[in-house]
């Protein structure tokens, strides 16, 4: 093996361990920020016991989960039962293969980034839908059917926004993205109204499409907890529970990422001097906060209200953005 | 035909709400015919709290049985208090000092803003929201404290006696219950632009779970259920007891009969129960809190009465049968909660789960009460 | 007063059948059947006693005139070896109380139902038949709804041990 073999096996390695640190520390981390902001609006402390200012709770959380009785329900379909929950945690983490967090820190830079992170979303709908078919539980069948119908009409308005963006953009990689929108914040997507004079409400049909794919409060019929008890998980314990809860805050962190890249310019800064690796964080910690602040301010739709918002109101803004960008393409072009 | 050859038929499933579920409040087990999302039909399975409270009436004299008035309806429990003392007063004869009628009401009126308070936060979380929940908690707080300072306790209250009340008031606590008022209502706007004017919150309560007023009489619902369907019926006004008779307030009624009207009437019950309040502190009066010569152990003449109260649910009545002895001979509690839940079948079928439950929030049962 | 146009159509109804006791009369006295009593010491404004089987009648009357449905209570009078079936009955725009007593005996205790008029009393008379044993003819669903669904013992009766 030549030497250049032997360096890029050592990178991937590095990458590998890195990046599975980073997303499963963040994704264990976020269950704290979870229950520290809400505190906060509620005026309560929140978790304070483990840790100092609560900061060893997940690990807490963590050791409990493992230490459970995992319990299988009669009747279930074993290998699906025990697949689902490992299989929904593999799309978030495949999705960070190819987000780029600063100019150097990438771990692979495919030419079509964009549409591999795509492809790998809606991968994990299915594992959701496996599990709770394959709890042999009414609830759980009724969640999963739920699920799919949401995600299918979310997907739509956000290939939409996203297709549009690719207009401008004229590439998938999402490298190249950021680097178009360097030199501060009027060169972002999100403001870029030579593009199309709707982009910020584009990035607006984002936010909310990826609040929807993520199974995010006001949207979060999957786990519809005063309706269906636990919905898709009612019949998951111990660990089983646990990754269905880190793959959920695994995909807001790669729709947050995703976010950041393709409308607010990555690692940018805002006014054009330093950027780099901190800027990104910043922007998607923001946006982050965002999606909890969002879950905890509003009370749940009802099914039939989710699908109409979708299909009735963000599938037609996002067609008239994406003529839109295709007409002012054409006419400044 | 039987159930499974009907339900293959049809397609429909049984799916069990409960008796262990977030959403109903207490233990309470609905079985719903499914038909995919929609309800076929839901009955309700109660009984599962039913400690027998009319028969233990029987078994202890009067005096004996005022705790067991506070652990029917918890959350109103001075209203079930007041109930059952003023029945058993009206079968006495005895008269309640003035005093301690002021005092009745306002503590009544207190506890009604305290359950209601439960309720908007409880509703809020059925629906998804869980942060109302917390400023309702807040606010809650400062009553309980209010009324532990008088009554002794937070929760399940056992303060009215045969004749007045146990412990009179002081100027702590008509300080503290002046400044709560003030507290409160600066804390209503806030309410209605987070809860009220919420517009994921009115989509879910618009519309959802009509009850007309011709329902609400054959099923005899009564308190905010029957107020959110037009009728005006509020014990308090139409049936006066105690001195309410000599304060001014109005009875919120709406004519939409959905959970958002049944919502609206709660939210302007605790603004008026706030003018009685405060009209009750400046007018009241000095005196005895009891009245005089009320034997310990009370035997009433034979007869039987009836006597009810405005609950925070509705028309809470006591029926006493007296054979002449220490013990009632029959003692019977009508409770609001069981007449309002018993129209749920009638007006769930047809409806989404969600919207279902939309309107089981609505009707602010309290199970306890219902299984007594 | 709402109670004024019921007194007579209730007169024409309860002098027929048999009179039965009323709590608190004295022996051998007359027995009033349909009785105005005040508000203030009772509670109810108008106490009507019928048989059996105008009980039906009896709720008729007040469903036309539109009462609500409050309570139906059960009594059990061991010493005269009858139960006493009370119904509790409101007026929205009034708050008078109209009560519909019936007495019926203690070692065949059926009674009509009258959950077909009032759907409020489906429930009611269901509790009734938990705590007395009283059997509502007619009721589409006469099963257990506060004691267990294999509940078969009746507790509020005098003479029931635990």
């Amino acid at each position: 093996m030549s030497s250049d073999m032997i360096m890029e096996l050592v990178r991937l390695i590095l990458y590998l361990v890195g990046f599975l640190a980073f997303a499963l520390l963040n994704a264990a981390y976020l269950t704290l920020v979870e229950r520290k902001v809400p505190s906060w609006f509620q005026l309560r402390p929140g978790p304070i016991e483990v840790g100092p200012w609560g900061l060893l709770q997940p690990v807490a959380d963590g050791i409990k989960l493992l230490g459970k009785q995992i319990l299988t329900p009669q009747g279930a379909d074993l290998i699906m039962f025990k697949l689902a929950p490992v299989m929904v945690v593999v799309p978030g983490v495949l999705c960070l293969v190819t987000i780029p967090f600063s100019e150097m820190i990438v771990p692979r830079n495919f030419n079509l980034g964009l549409l591999m992170i795509f492809a790998f979303g809606a991968f994990g709908v299915f594992a959701i839908l496996l599990g709770g078919w394959a709890s042999n539980n009414k609830y759980s069948s009724i969640a999963a059917a739920r699920v799919v119908a949401q995600n299918i009409a979310y997907e739509i308005p956000m290939l939409l926004v996203v297709i549009s963006l690719v207009f401008v953009t004229r590439t998938f990689n999402l490298h190249t993205i950021v680097e178009q929108q360097m030199g501060g914040f009027w060169h972002w997507n999100v403001l870029n109204l030579k593009a199309s004079i709707m982009m910020p409400i584009a990035f607006l049909i984002y936010f909310i499409c990826m609040l929807a794919e993520t199974n995010r409060a006001p949207f979060d019929m999957v786990e519809a907890e005063s309706e269906l008890v636990a919905g898709a998980f009612t019949e998951y314990s111990g660990m089983g529970f646990g990754l269905f809860f880190v793959a959920e805050y695994l995909n807001i962190m790669v729709g947050c990422c995703v976010g950041t890249i393709l409308f607010l310019g990555g690692w940018d800064c805002p006014f054009g001097l330093l950027p780099g690796l901190h800027w990104f964080l910043i922007k998607m910690y923001v946006l982050c906060f965002a999606v909890i602040w969002v879950r905890w301010s509003f009370p749940r739709t009802q099914f039939y209200g989710l699908l109409n918002l979708s299909w009735k109101i963000l599938i037609p803004f996002a067609l008239v953005n994406l003529l839109l960008t295709a007409f002012m393409l054409k006419l400044f072009h | 035909m039987s159930i499974d050859a009907q339900s293959v038929l049809n397609e429909t499933f049984v799916l069990n709400l409960g008796p262990q579920h977030p959403a109903t409040h207490g233990v309470l087990r609905i079985k719903l015919t499914m038909d995919g999302e929609y309800i076929v039909d839901a009955e309700p399975v109660i009984g599962y709290g039913h400690r027998m409270h009319e028969k233990m009436g029987e078994n202890r004299s009067y005096a004996k049985f005022l705790p067991n008035t506070g652990r029917i309806d918890y959350v109103a429990a001075l209203f079930n208090g007041h109930g059952y003392v003023g029945a058993v007063e009206r079968l006495a004869g005895i008269t309640v000092p003035e005093r301690a009628e002021y005092i009745r009401v306002i503590t009544s009126e207190l506890n009604r803003v305290a359950s209601h308070l439960l309720w908007l936060g409880a509703f809020l979380v059925d629906l998804g929201g869980f942060t109302p929940l917390l400023y309702c908690f807040d606010d809650r707080e400062q009553i309980l404290d209010l009324l532990e300072s008088v009554t002794g306790a937070r929760l399940t209250f056992c303060y009215y006696r045969f004749g007045g009340v146990c412990n009179d008031i002081d100027d702590d606590f008509v300080a503290g219950t002046r400044s709560f008022i003030t507290r409160l209502r600066s804390r209503m706007p806030m309410y209605d632009a987070f809860v009220t004017k919420n517009i994921i919150f009115r989509k879910r309560v618009e519309g959802i779970g009509l009850i007309s007023a011709e329902t609400c009489r054959k099923y005899g619902a009564t308190g905010p259920v029957i107020r959110g369907s037009g009728v005006s019926y509020d014990v308090r006004k139409v049936e006066p007891y105690s001195v309410y008779l000599k304060f001014n307030f109005d009875i919120p009624s709406f004519t939409e009969c959905d959970c958002m009207a049944r919502y609206k009437v709660r939210i302007e019950e605790m603004v008026q129960s706030m003018r009685i309040i405060e009209q009750a502190l400046d007018s009241l009066p000095a005196g005895p809190i009891m009245a005089e010569k009320v034997p310990r152990t009370l035997k009433l003449a034979k007869g039987d009465c009836y006597y009810n109260v405005e609950s925070a649910r509705g028309s809470f009545g006591v029926r006493v049968v007296s054979d002449g002895s220490e013990n009632a001979y029959r003692l019977k509690l009508r409770s609001p909660c069981f007449s309002n839940m018993s129209l749920f079948r009638e007006c769930s079928a047809g409806m989404l789960l969600p919207d279902a439950l939309a309107l089981l929030g609505s009707f602010d049962l309290v199970i306890p009460d219902i299984d007594r | 007063m709402k109670i004024l146009p019921l007194k007579s159509k209730f007169e024409a109804i309860a002098v027929r059948g048999t009179p039965a006791p009323v709590v608190g009369a004295e022996a051998g006295a007359p027995v009033p059947l349909v009785n105005e009593t005040p508000h203030a010491t009772k509670g109810i404004d108008l106490d009507v006693t019928v048989s059996a089987e105008r009980v039906v009648e009896a709720v008729k009357i007040l469903d036309e005139a539109n009462w609500m449905l409050e309570a139906i209570t059960g009594v059990d009078w061991l010493a005269e070896r009858q139960f006493e079936v009370v119904y509790d009955f409101t007026h929205v725009d009034s708050g008078e109380r109209v009560t519909v007593r019936v007495r019926i005996s203690r070692d065949k205790p059926e009674l009509p139902t009258i959950s077909h008029i009032y759907g409020g009393a489906n429930w009611h008379e269901r509790e009734t038949h938990d705590f007395f044993g009283i059997i509502f003819l007619g009721h589409p669903q006469l099963i257990p709804l506060l004691l267990p669904e294999d509940a078969r013992f009746h507790p509020l009766r005098k003479d029931f041990t635990a």
